[in-house]
């Protein structure tokens, strides 16, 4: 494990890419080198994965917007939205890549908690304790639809993303550290002590445990959400360990951030979070020259195929630009996350001189190969909270009234 | 399809492992006994496994961790992955094995769950299954948003009406770039989904289910690809097997359409006088002191650590039992003393002390082929020579190096014998379990045409 680094500017630079398919913006398949359905296929998430991992990037994201509201012989194009499950997808990264962090998209509002608690967890194990989790709240009414649930609007998104990361983060303590004993002379393959209900109730429902797995490798999974998602109460409170900022344009993007970082240290003055808050992260589409065609072409030829909608700011010029631009958020924002139009194509493009010149500027975070993702965002791995409450008070033993073999099989 | 009704013994054997994770049947006192939780035993496993040309990597699936006296139980491995997380990871290390998953019909969402087995499938190249399996207690609903709410009797309904709105999912995609939408409103669930992933190489994930009572195997018998049975002594497995191939007919599937693969432990060594000793040992393990005294507290109610685990059953009475009724294998007061009046007279007659009637009950006999590599390998060649099998799901009671002997000494045996593969049929699960492809239905009457760009 690493030690927290520091670095010329404010931030932490860390470098982080979206891998979606052929590409993030919705034309990419018409357009990438690779197959067109390489959303669909494990050789393209393989080759993907190694590649973001040798340019040099910390992380990767893996979207999982869900279902289009609109069905798709309204809005031909649609099933752009056909995906593997993010999840899924950074499980199968796991055994492959060595320092790549990996953050499933996952939502919280038409899941079941317990489940993706666990899964989250053994993408933990899976990964050698390199995953992340970066919270969604479904705003579409297609998602509730499809679990025969009424949708979910307004504030109710930001409290059932809160209920869930709560629900997470209690099961991941709720086997402490050191639960599996494996004590021969007694017998005992678990010290029960050391495992623990957690019994959350929200308005919604109601969730037992403890988990079915033990505590991930890293303690506690690092939850990033976009800015704004959950209420200023429950970042406060360290719901979340980074915060994913946008902006209408690249130029408004040092001034989102500074502010975000004001609300922040405003909202967070006299609690225990205190001066250190979570992470901030910059949000940037990008579209490069690159073989040999100029940026603004190459988008223009995606947009006539569909409309980039999307709610980050959009970068497209010359790698040296956006080199620049990355030294100028990178000095305010803990890293930056990147979108690329087309994943083959932009990638060879930042892998072969945007990268190497932040590298060489001292911009970017060691990529140190048995980091956690914890490491890189300069956390240490924290005790379980049922750690310190069971030092101080000792649980009574229900009585023996009831019995139990178990649903498992 | 023209349909077989006269059943044919394919001669052949496969394998499959089902990595169990949580019971006494896992040895963890063993000094080779590795972790439960790391992905190297996984992937070791697997790889194995695969090195041996098995069918299949199975992982069961947990709900709630067991309780013992209101507790979690101590005695056991307890604690394992997310089994869909744990196989899409497989799928990147492995090239032909098939990766099953245990889920749940009642504390998942068909079309979320579709969803994700789809996923898998088509991450893994086609190798994907489920295993279905249904729930019922509140107990284990307490993890749960949907909670507790299914009536034991209502579980096959539910079940059915779950696989039956999945197998719609995965046939929605029409040749043509279009998607049929999928409706189903039902008791327990409303599905309204227009689904979001092609067909697969295998073109659905491959089905296994368990259910033993009738109603159990009727399910099987018109849903499933392959039954993971409880009947592996052939006498047995043969009544199973007649049993099941009337029941697909019935179904109007045909005689060869639901494959049997019974679950199984293997204890071998070179000889036989070795492997009964093997055998001992490994008992021995799985039930401890602790263990047997365990075994019994859950169907006496009370705490019994006063007893000898050497000794005879304990001479008092089980508690009266008043919630014990969503507990899974809980019992009734009532019930529970007519048990234990029954289960000591069979210990004073057998003369068995509290370990040793434990160990008759809980190890799986029946389940265990015990011998030298040549014994077993001539015992399971009539199983493929009488078709009462189409192969065994192996519980390793070692983890991560329980199959090493499996593979590098009865499947040459087996070999040999031309029971067993020599190499993968096919690139996809259903080919290599020798299952046809599923015959796409027409579309449903609820079931308007989208346009899908895919």
């Amino acid at each position: 494990m690493s030690t927290p680094h520091t670095l010329p500017g404010s931030g932490r630079g860390l470098l982080i890419i979206d891998l979606d398919g052929a590409g993030s913006h919705p034309a990419a398949r018409r357009v990438s080198p690779a197959a067109p359905d390489a959303a669909l296929d494990p050789g393209h998430v393989r080759g993907a994965v190694l590649a973001a991992e040798s340019a040099g990037f910390h992380a990767a994201t893996f979207s999982d917007p869900g279902l289009p509201d609109t069905a798709p012989a309204e809005r031909p194009g649609a099933w752009a939205a056909a995906r593997l499950n993010a999840l899924q997808r950074a499980a199968f990264a796991g055994p492959v890549t060595r320092s790549l962090a990996l953050i499933p998209e996952v939502d919280t509002v038409y899941t079941e908690p317990f489940h993706i608690s666990t899964q989250l967890a053994s993408l933990d194990y899976v990964s050698g304790g390199r995953a992340g989790w970066l919270v969604a709240a479904s705003t579409s009414a297609a998602d509730a639809a499809a679990v025969g649930r009424e949708t979910v609007r307004g504030a109710r998104l930001a409290g059932e993303a809160a209920d869930s990361i709560e629900v997470g983060r209690r099961l991941w303590d709720s086997w402490e550290d050191d639960a599996v004993i494996r004590d021969v002379p007694t017998g005992r393959y678990l010290d029960v002590d050391k495992l623990h209900y957690v019994d959350v109730e929200t308005d919604n429902y109601f969730v037992k445990g403890p988990s079915i797995i033990p505590r991930p490798l890293q303690g506690q999974l690092p939850v990033l959400a976009p800015a704004g998602l959950l209420a200023p109460e429950a970042v406060a409170a360290g719901a979340a360990d980074a915060l994913l900022v946008s902006a209408p344009t690249p130029g408004l993007l040092a001034a989102e951030l500074a502010e975000t970082r004001a609300a922040l240290s405003a909202g967070t003055a006299g609690t225990a979070s205190g001066a250190s808050g979570p992470a901030l992260i910059a949000e940037l589409d990008i579209v490069l020259d690159a073989r040999g065609q100029a940026a603004t072409e190459r988008l223009a030829v995606l947009d006539g195929h569909a409309a980039w909608q999307s709610p980050r700011a959009r970068f497209a010029g010359t790698a040296a630009e956006l080199t620049e631009l990355l030294t100028e958020v990178l000095a305010v924002a803990d890293g930056v996350r990147l979108h690329p139009a087309v994943l083959d194509t932009d990638l060879e493009e930042l892998s072969r001189l945007v990268l190497p010149e932040l590298r060489r500027r001292g911009l970017l975070a060691p990529n140190a190969p048995d980091a956690t993702l914890r490491d890189q965002l300069g956390l240490a791995r924290p005790a379980s909270r049922y750690a310190a409450a069971a030092s101080a008070a000792v649980p009574s033993p229900k009585p023996a009234s009831t019995t139990a073999a178990g649903a498992e099989n | 399809m023209s349909q077989t009704t006269e059943f044919t013994p394919s001669g052949q054997l496969q394998l499959g492992v089902f990595f169990q994770g949580v019971n006494s049947g896992t040895v963890w006192k063993a000094p080779a006994s590795g972790s439960q939780t790391d992905f190297e035993s996984f992937r070791r496993i697997a790889q194995t496994a695969e090195r041996g040309l098995f069918a299949a990597f199975f992982l069961g699936e947990g709900l709630r961790l067991r309780e013992h006296l209101g507790r979690p139980h101590a005695l056991d491995v307890a604690g394992r992955p997310d089994a869909q997380t744990a196989l899409a990871a497989l799928a990147a290390v492995t090239t032909s094995i098939g990766l099953v998953a245990t889920q749940n019909t009642t504390y998942n969402d068909p079309a979320d769950l579709a969803h994700r087995l789809s996923s898998l499938d088509l991450l893994s190249g086609g190798r994907a299954a489920w295993n279905i399996v249904t729930t019922d207690n509140a107990w284990t609903g307490a993890n749960f948003r949907r909670g507790g709410y299914l009536d034991h009797a209502d579980r096959y309904t539910h079940a059915e009406a779950f696989v039956e709105t999945a197998k719609r999912i995965w046939d929605a995609w029409n040749g043509d770039g279009t998607v049929r939408r999928v409706h189903h409103s039902g008791k327990h669930y409303t599905v309204d989904v227009t689904p979001r992933l092609p067909r697969t190489a295998q073109y659905r994930p491959v089905l296994f289910q368990a259910g033993d009572s009738p109603e159990g195997r009727d399910f099987a018998a018109r849903q499933a690809d392959v039954i993971f049975s409880a009947h592996p002594q052939l006498a047995d497995a043969l009544d199973f097997r007649r049993d099941i191939v009337e029941r697909t007919l019935r179904a109007g599937r045909g005689a060869n359409d639901v494959k049997i693969m019974p679950a199984s432990e293997f204890i071998l060594a070179a000889t036989p006088e070795e492997a009964l000793e093997k055998k001992a040992w490994v008992r021995s393990l799985q039930i401890g002191p602790e263990q047997a005294i365990a075994y019994l507290e859950q169907f006496w109610g009370r705490e019994l650590q006063g007893y000898d685990p050497d000794g005879p059953l304990p001479d008092i009475d089980p508690v009266v039992e008043e919630t014990s009724e969503t507990r899974g294998s809980g019992f009734h007061g009532a019930k529970a003393r007519q048990l234990a009046d029954q289960w000591r007279a069979e210990a004073a007659e057998k003369g068995l002390s509290i370990r040793q009637f434990v160990s008759a009950k809980t190890s799986r006999g029946d389940s265990t082929f015990t011998g030298s590599y040549t014994e077993v390998a001539d015992r399971l060649a009539e199983y493929a020579r009488t078709g009462a099998v189409d192969g065994f799901n192996i519980s390793p009671w070692l983890i991560p190096t329980g199959l090493d002997d499996i593979i590098n000494h009865l499947v040459p045996e087996l070999q040999e014998r031309g029971v067993y593969p020599t190499q993968y049929a096919g690139s996809t699960l259903r080919e290599n379990l020798g299952l046809a492809t599923p015959v796409r239905s027409a579309a449903g009457a609820d079931a308007p045409t989208v346009t899908a760009q895919a």
